[in-house]
């Protein structure tokens, strides 16, 4: 059972490989050392107490868009509006650290709480308008995407500030930095987000494997029809599917909001920490474990290569190239497998050929 | 001898288990030879290694006499093997023509000549008598037109050799007379047809000879005409089969299902039931016999609340269900066999133990606290397999990958499990083999000797006449007629299924 449950797992293994040989061959074509380019990767992920702060700071959202993306598409529907859904998350998250002023048991859970909320609304109107009138989630998403980012901008400027560039800076009561891990990590921007990310991955694991309700998602992802003959409400399921997402993704922009920046500024363009969510969730396999793993890879690509250029002459673009080439090598899957299949399928014909040689010598 | 195809000592393993073992299968020039054998016995296994899908671990292949080995269908497409699956490979906003070229269309320059490949494709058309027209959209033509396009597609790669992998179980029973000359048209033309199939009259009724298999092991091969349908079926199974179900005289009591003056519509939003009225009482199986596309599925879907009612009543136990939630109306003792295994019965993807309690999932003692208790799951299903004989390596096992007949046991299992009032079987045999026909047609009878209410749902005649004890009539949504099945035949049936009134019983027709 656990080898079935393992069988998936190889072709993202095998991707990240392919990816990493593919940078390593480009880096050799313009010249460079791949193996310098590849220890300086490892080095500005890892090398010091500040390096490894910055790599989990950058995986904390990660694993949220991810999880986010994942639990859409677990119930077969695709939620390319994560990215929307982190802003309108992050600008909750703020409104609520900046506006109130209450001990911090209550005013951080409170941030939270208000970002998960905000992004399950954002969630919900793409939910609603696909189990009620069949409309396309992908293309009430992307435009749902642009709405949040022109709108949290629009209320930046005029609500929360005057005119101003970006948000005052959240009370100490809901910032989920502390003054004893900021030095552990030599001064990082590393912060308690990343346990709330873990815990979002056991709520996502339980949630989907043991409960009821995740019974029904996934039988809805699988196939509508059964589940409507069976007697589940499919557009309950695609409703709270869809809200649900965008709780996660609402978290990721917490993530920001009371983490990394403890503020919102106006946004010139997208973050990406959704859409790199889409990624993510591609490289899991749609499993919390695997969106812990693959936001992991994201944080020690992204923090590694800005380590390239001083450390070994490289280019931090590469890493893009690099990222760009894994998912591709997941997304063709497909070419893979056909490939261990021409291998597999040469090597049955040459142990056909060498037992027809021998046998035929021991006539 | 000349043997167009020759399939020796054929084994083909698994892991786990052993597919084909011994098999031997020689087809004449010009025959049609079938293929029989139960679901799951390793015909298409068998087709798969001749069609270069698998690779043998034993034996050897010869076409025409010689020795080949093939490696892919490209190959076998080339040594003038083709194969029609059961499930078509169409693009259906194409046309015939495009869909016949696909892959080796006639060139013009640049452009793809159509006007050329539709004559050639009216030409063979027209020589086998298939009488396809070569302008018309897939998507707009019938199921029996579509197969004879996946012939045609054949015939114009030049194959000699055709595979038709239960080419009748899609088919209405006109069709399968017209697939049936047809196939009689094309070995005359000098090809030969591997027919797999596990009906058995279709083999009487077209085949010269037959190669059976059993659970993976060559059987033998018979002379059609030197064997009757008991032999083939006593072969196939390994015991003696028994087509005529032994039941006892129905006892029927108390109305169970009353539905008055139902109207329903279709998706295209045409009234498809048309003010029915039916009853069906505990303890007696009733039989709806009618054309497809009369009203059946769209009354199913009504009864079960997958379908909304548009006017009259329908009362379970004299409670109105008129309407409610499917949960609901399963809730109230309602079980339902569907039409469609793979569409409706099963989410494919999920273990064969999570499709036991797909409607029962959230109940205690599967779950308690909103938690799935895998344990009770899994011994529950179990259980079902156990009783129901589901062949499946563990309740673990992927429902996609079960025979059909083992995933229509698994489906049957938990609906007659749950102890409804009413039990609902939409076709329930659809594509099986007779043991596995034999197996469930007992299980309805058990059902009703225990007092539930049956309402069956099929377009075998015979399987309608066979089981129920009553059989109501249905024509353009209505009921025509409720008849007793040994006061009529065939003949009548079949009269009043096409819509003309009954005369009296015992009057001259």
């Amino acid at each position: 059972m656990i080898l079935q449950k393992l069988k998936g797992t190889w072709i993202p293994l095998v991707a990240i490989g392919f990816g990493l040989l593919a940078g390593a061959i480009i880096m050799l074509l313009f010249g460079y050392n791949p193996i310098q380019g590849y220890i300086a990767l490892w080095n500005g992920a890892f090398e010091n107490p500040y390096f490894t702060g910055e790599t989990i700071r950058l995986m904390t959202p990660y694993i949220l868009s991810g999880l986010a993306v994942a639990f859409a598409f677990r119930s077969g529907l695709l939620n390319i509006g994560v990215e929307g859904q982190v802003f309108v998350g992050w600008l909750a998250a703020v409104w609520v650290g900046t506006a109130f002023s209450l001990p911090a048991f209550i005013h951080l859970p409170l941030a939270i709480l208000a970002a998960a909320v905000a992004g399950g609304l954002w969630g919900f109107v793409p939910g609603y308008l696909k189990a009620k009138y069949q409309v396309h989630e992908v293309i009430i998403t992307i435009m749902m995407n642009y709405i949040a980012l022109y709108s949290t901008n629009a209320i930046i400027r005029n609500v929360l500030t005057d005119q101003g560039e970006r948000t005052d800076y959240i009370a100490e009561s809901a910032s989920l930095k502390s003054a004893w891990l900021t030095e552990l990590m030599e001064f990082s921007n590393i912060h308690f987000g990343i346990i709330l990310a873990i815990f979002s991955a056991l709520f996502y694991w339980y949630f989907i494997e043991k409960t009821k309700y995740g019974f029904e998602l996934k039988a809805v992802g699988f196939n509508r029809d059964a589940s409507k003959y069976a007697g589940m409400s499919v557009k309950r399921s695609i409703i709270m599917s869809m809200v649900i997402s965008g709780g996660f993704a609402g978290l990721a922009g917490a993530m920001e909001g009371l983490g990394t920046f403890g503020y919102m500024s106006l946004q010139n363009s997208f973050t990406n920490i959704g859409f790199d969510g889409i990624a993510i969730a591609l490289l899991g396999g749609n499993t919390a474990i695997g969106v812990i793993l693959a936001s992991g890879l994201f944080g020690v690509l992204k923090n590694g290569a800005l380590n390239m250029p001083t450390s070994a002459g490289v280019p931090h673009e590469l890493v893009d190239i690099i990222t760009a080439l894994i998912i591709f090598f997941v997304a063709a899957s497909y070419m893979i497998i056909l490939f261990r299949e021409q291998i597999i399928s040469m090597y049955h014909k040459l142990k056909h050929k060498l037992s027809n040689i021998s046998s035929k010598e021991g006539k | 001898m000349d043997y167009v195809i020759e399939m020796l000592d054929i084994r083909k393993e698994f892991p786990g288990i052993v597919a084909n073992n011994n098999i031997n299968l020689q087809v004449k020039k010009g025959e049609i030879h079938a293929l029989l054998g139960e679901n799951g016995a390793g015909k298409s296994t068998l087709m798969n290694v001749l069609f270069g899908i698998y690779q043998p671990e034993r034996g050897q292949i010869r076409v025409q006499g010689q020795d080949v080995n093939i490696t892919s269908p490209n190959i076998a497409n080339d040594l003038g093997i083709g194969m029609v699956h059961q499930h078509f490979m169409l693009v259906d906003t194409f046309t015939v023509t495009e869909n016949i070229v696909l892959g080796s269309e006639p060139k013009k320059g640049l452009k793809v000549d159509i006007a050329e490949a539709e004559k050639e494709v009216q030409r063979i058309s027209d020589q086998y008598g298939l009488k396809v027209d070569p302008k018309a959209l897939v998507r707009d033509i019938s199921v029996g037109m579509q197969q004879r396009v996946e012939i045609l597609k054949m015939l114009y790669r030049k194959a000699d050799i055709l595979i038709l992998d239960e080419p009748t179980a899609v088919l209405t029973p006109q069709e399968i007379d017209e697939l049936i000359s047809i196939m009689k048209s094309l070995v005359e033309e000098g090809k030969s047809i591997i027919l797999i199939t596990h009906k058995l009259n279709e083999i009487m009724a077209v085949a010269d000879r037959c190669t059976v298999i059993r659970r993976g092991e060559g059987i033998g091969t018979v002379n059609v005409n030197e064997t009757s349908t008991n032999e083939l079926a006593s072969m196939m199974v390994g015991r003696e089969v028994s087509f005529k179900t032994e039941k006892q005289p129905a006892a029927p009591k108390d109305v169970v299902l009353d539905i008055k003056n139902l109207v329903a519509k279709d998706n295209r939003d045409v009234d498809m039931v048309r003010g029915l009225d039916l009853q069906v009482k505990q303890g007696e199986i009733v039989g709806i016999a009618g054309v497809d596309g009369n009203g059946q599925s769209e009354l199913v879907e009504a009864i079960t609340g997958l379908r909304p009612s548009e006017d009259g009543e329908i009362l379970l136990n004299n409670q109105s269900i008129t309407n409610m939630k499917p949960r609901k109306i399963y809730e109230h003792g309602v079980a339902h066999i569907p039409q469609d295994r793979h569409k409706y019965g099963l989410v494919l993807d999920y273990s064969i133990g999570e499709n036991m309690v797909l409607q029962t999932y959230y109940q205690p003692p599967f779950t308690t606290y909103g938690r799935l208790n895998f344990n009770e799951i899994y011994n529950y299903a179990e259980r079902i397999i156990e009783e129901y004989d589901v062949r499946t390596p563990n309740s673990l096992t992927m429902a996609r990958s079960l025979s059909g007949g083992n995933q229509q046991k698994a489906i049957i299992g938990r609906e007659v499990d749950r102890s409804p009032d009413l039990l609902i079987a939409a076709q329930p045999t659809r594509g099986l083999d007779v043991g596995a026909i034999e197996f469930i047609h007992k299980k309805l009878i058990e059902e009703r000797d225990k007092g539930r209410a049956v309402l069956l749902v099929s377009f075998e005649l015979d399987e309608v006449m066979n089981l129920s004890d009553r059989i109501a009539v249905i024509y353009e949504g209505k009921i025509v007629a409720n008849v007793e099945p040994d006061e009529t035949d065939d003949q009548e049936l079949g009269l009043l299924m096409a819509g003309s009134q009954r005369q009296k019983v015992g009057e001259p027709q």
